[in-house]
């Protein structure tokens, strides 16, 4: 592609060269991003702990995995304003609380009935 | 050997149905046609080059427009099959079976298959002409899009004729969609088909998003663009946090049915309830993601035609955006007789009425618009007055099934079912209809005929309420939803018989559309760029109509909300805005991975029906390939030269 000056972006081919992360840090993130699949898996698998301690294995580990997709693969920490990106999150945090309190606040009339 | 093939065959073909056999003969002979058409005129390598493999906005948006017209005919024809059903008591035309697979397809393919490309129609062929953009943010991605919706669209549609169609109401509640209780692969083929086109969908969804949000023509702030753009956004943020949610609960069935998972089975720990839960959680905001567009459409559509400025603006904005939000706090709403606690329930009965009141904001701001305003009645107003009365009436029933006590009396009554027919046809497909009219001539180039639109407009709105207002009665009588059958001493015949007139009024209605469309392709007035009197107030009306290719020869500057408008008024007070040099068009090449890429899809969902691994591999590989023969393309643009520019220009009669 030759290089121009495409003042309003036509969204195919990226010619600006905005930092999108290095082979590098792709590569780290794409092992961390394994090894915390693989944890919960070998405790599930082996049953080497108990039913609360692998919960708390499952979650812990789910949550390492959403910050290393957010900053490895989604570069949340780069762009410029306005901050789209963290509005899209905050909204995102929003509504995934609302669905797993809200399910285990609507679903714990089964705990009522029986 | 011949008899493992006639096995093989019996299973694999739905049999033993007349009207089945009909459909057999007529989709035979309807692929025959085409094939022959496509041969005879020489239409195959036109038919690839300029439709298969486009990447155009433009061009996706009207296929989408007709894949949603065929589905709007299938499943107009499944109604009207149920209301033949239902017209009297002890009817034999059905048998319960055959019912229950009718009012699956057709919920499923209504919402899912027709409302939802018929809103994709109207993105694509709108927003990047109202925003001033040349194509959309991810041109190749929107193509992917629509062949990844046709697949899944063909894939549920298949199940008519070959294993058979899903019978487990539309959001396929287990354990009756468990294979306890749906061993056949009707409810696999749902699930595939589903899940194919909605990765389209969210692929549609944050395309948009990214469209809207770094697109726009210099100058136009986000406060000053166009309400429809602003409904597509506030859609499209809908999307992107409702369809993960159907995405993994349908997932979960899947491994439930194919795996001998637990999640949802009333086994080995497994809760059905937990599938209602979620999948409302999506199904609550997905109405809403198709009736917000339509809302954009009808303050487009008011303030031409009323020749106003919309009344309201900020306040629309910002219902809108509530809106949006909103829809993900009240899907406790569909299944008030579950038997949660109190607190429950009032939770999300207060959040569903709270509901009402942005809702409320925008149906005044259009009145408010259209009072005083000199109003012309051309067919898009037409429609957009039919919405009002419907919807209102729609909301307002709504509100009373949002009395959660109440509730416990409405439920799965006929009175539901006339409620969110009243805002799914009064809301979303008059405001699809009327959006297609409105932006018809700037797609086709030519205006739909008024007079046969007038006799569907009436026959359409009559219709609607002689088939949805009894069914508010029937349901306090009593009558439940998907029932097949009832006998005389019910009481319920006058009742059912007069609905069943009203839809057959409502097919009619369709029928004159179809026929309005054949002859306005023969007959139709030529249209001008500015094709509504030259009323039009957003950017879309300032270029040709068909707009050429690239959309727009110079990216326009804006200055105000409702640009053109202005543009017009300077113009006849003297003032000219400055002209601008034209450059080179940076534009994307078309390419045939979409295509390709879908239709191994469609390998892949056939295959997990099937259980045929085989089909399954070949389908995965074929769908690496593809992206890996897309991240390996480097020649995906191309720009036209500037003297193509003015002689394209120049033929539709605009000098540069």
């Amino acid at each position: 592609m030759s290089p121009h000056s495409d003042s309003h972006g036509h969204g195919h081919g990226h010619h600006e060269e905005h930092n999108h992360g290095s082979l590098k840090s792709y590569t780290i993130g794409f092992i961390i991003s394994i090894i915390l699949t693989v944890i919960p898996m070998l405790v599930v698998f082996n049953g080497l702990m108990s039913r609360t301690g692998t919960l708390l294995v499952i979650l812990v580990t789910a949550i390492l995995q959403l910050l290393v997709q957010l900053f490895f693969f989604m570069h949340i920490n780069e762009g410029e304003k306005p901050r789209y990106n963290v509005m899209a999150l905050v909204l995102g945090f929003v509504i995934v609380i609302t669905i797993v309190a809200g399910s285990v606040w609507i679903m714990s009339f089964n705990s009522v009935v029986q | 050997m011949l008899d493992s093939i006639k096995d093989f065959a019996a299973d694999f073909f739905v049999t033993g149905d007349p009207l089945i056999y009909g459909a057999d003969v007529s989709i035979a002979l309807v692929s025959i046609a085409i094939v022959f058409v496509l041969t005879y005129f020489k239409k195959w390598k036109w038919l690839w080059r300029e439709w298969l493999t486009t990447v155009d906005h433009k061009k996706i948006g009207i296929m989408y427009l007709i894949a949603s017209l065929l589905m709007l005919f299938r499943g107009g024809v499944d109604a009207l099959l149920m209301r033949t059903q239902l017209a009297l008591p002890n009817v034999e035309f059905l048998q319960a079976d055959h019912y229950n697979a009718i009012f699956t397809t057709h919920g499923t393919i209504m919402i899912l298959f027709m409302a939802m490309p018929m809103m994709f129609a109207l993105f694509n062929m709108v927003v990047p002409l109202q925003i001033g953009a040349r194509d959309v943010a991810f041109p190749f991605l929107n193509a992917l899009s629509f062949w990844l919706f046709l697949m899944g669209a063909m894939l549920l549609n298949v199940s008519f004729v070959i294993g058979g169609s899903p019978d487990a109401g539309w959001l396929s509640y287990p354990p009756l969609s468990e294979l306890s209780g749906s061993p056949g692969v009707g409810q696999d083929f749902y699930i595939w088909g589903i899940q194919i086109s909605g990765i389209g969908s969210l692929a549609t969804g944050i395309n948009f998003i990214v469209t809207i949000l770094k697109m726009r023509a210099p100058g136009m702030k986000l406060m000053k663009m166009p309400l429809f753009s602003w409904s597509v956004l506030s859609a499209c943020i809908t999307i992107l946090f409702a369809f993960p949610i159907l995405t993994i609960t349908l997932a979960l069935l899947f491994l439930d049915r194919y795996f001998g998972a637990h999640f949802f089975t009333l086994d080995g720990g497994g809760m059905s309830m937990m599938y209602v839960n979620l999948i409302w959680m999506w199904g609550h905001p997905e109405v809403y993601i198709v009736v917000l567009p339509a809302f954009g459409i009808f303050s487009e559509i008011v303030a031409t035609f009323s020749k106003k400025t919309i009344f309201g603006y900020k306040s629309m904005v910002f219902a809108m955006m509530v809106i949006s939000v909103l829809s993900f706090f009240t899907w406790v709403h569909h299944f008030f007789t579950m038997g949660s606690s109190a607190d429950v329930n009032s939770f999300f009965a207060i959040t569903t009425m709270a509901i009402a009141i942005p809702t409320g904001v925008k149906v005044f701001n259009w009145l408010f618009t259209m009072f005083r305003g000199r109003i012309s009645f051309q067919s898009p107003m037409l429609w957009t007055m039919g919405f009002i009365p419907c919807f209102l009436v729609g909301g307002a029933t709504g509100v009373m099934l949002a009395v959660a006590p109440a509730d416990f009396q409405y439920h799965n009554s006929y009175f539901l079912i006339a409620h969110f027919h009243q805002v799914l046809i009064g809301g979303v497909v008059f405001g699809y209809l009327a959006g297609i009219y409105y932006w018809w001539p700037k797609l086709f180039g030519f205006k739909l005929d008024e007079k046969r639109g007038r006799w569907a407009f009436w026959t359409w709105n009559i219709g609607f309420y002689v088939c949805f207002f009894p069914q508010y009665f029937l349901g306090l009588d009593g009558m439940t939803r998907r029932v097949y059958t009832y006998g005389w001493d019910r009481g319920w015949a006058a009742l059912n018989f007069t609905s069943t007139i009203g839809a057959f009024m409502m097919g009619i209605g369709f029928l004159f559309q179809v026929w309005q469309i054949a002859y306005s392709v023969r007959k139709g007035e030529r249209a001008t760029g500015d094709a509504w009197g030259g009323n039009g107030r957003t950017l879309e009306w300032s270029i040709p109509s068909p707009p050429p290719v690239y959309n727009f020869a110079v990216v326009p500057q804006v200055k105000h909300a409702d640009d053109w408008f202005h543009v017009k008024e300077d113009k006849a007070k003297g003032i000219e805005r400055p002209k601008q040099q034209l450059e080179p068009i940076h534009m994307p090449k078309n390419s045939a991975i979409p295509f390709v890429m879908a239709s191994f899809f469609f390998l892949v969902g056939f295959g997990f029906t099937f259980h045929w691994t085989w089909m399954i591999i070949v389908g995965a590989l074929g769908v690496f390939g593809s992206l890996f023969a897309r991240s390996f393309s480097y020649d995906v643009d191309y720009y036209i030269p500037v003297d193509e520019v003015i002689e394209t220009e120049r033929k539709l009669g605009r000098s540069y």
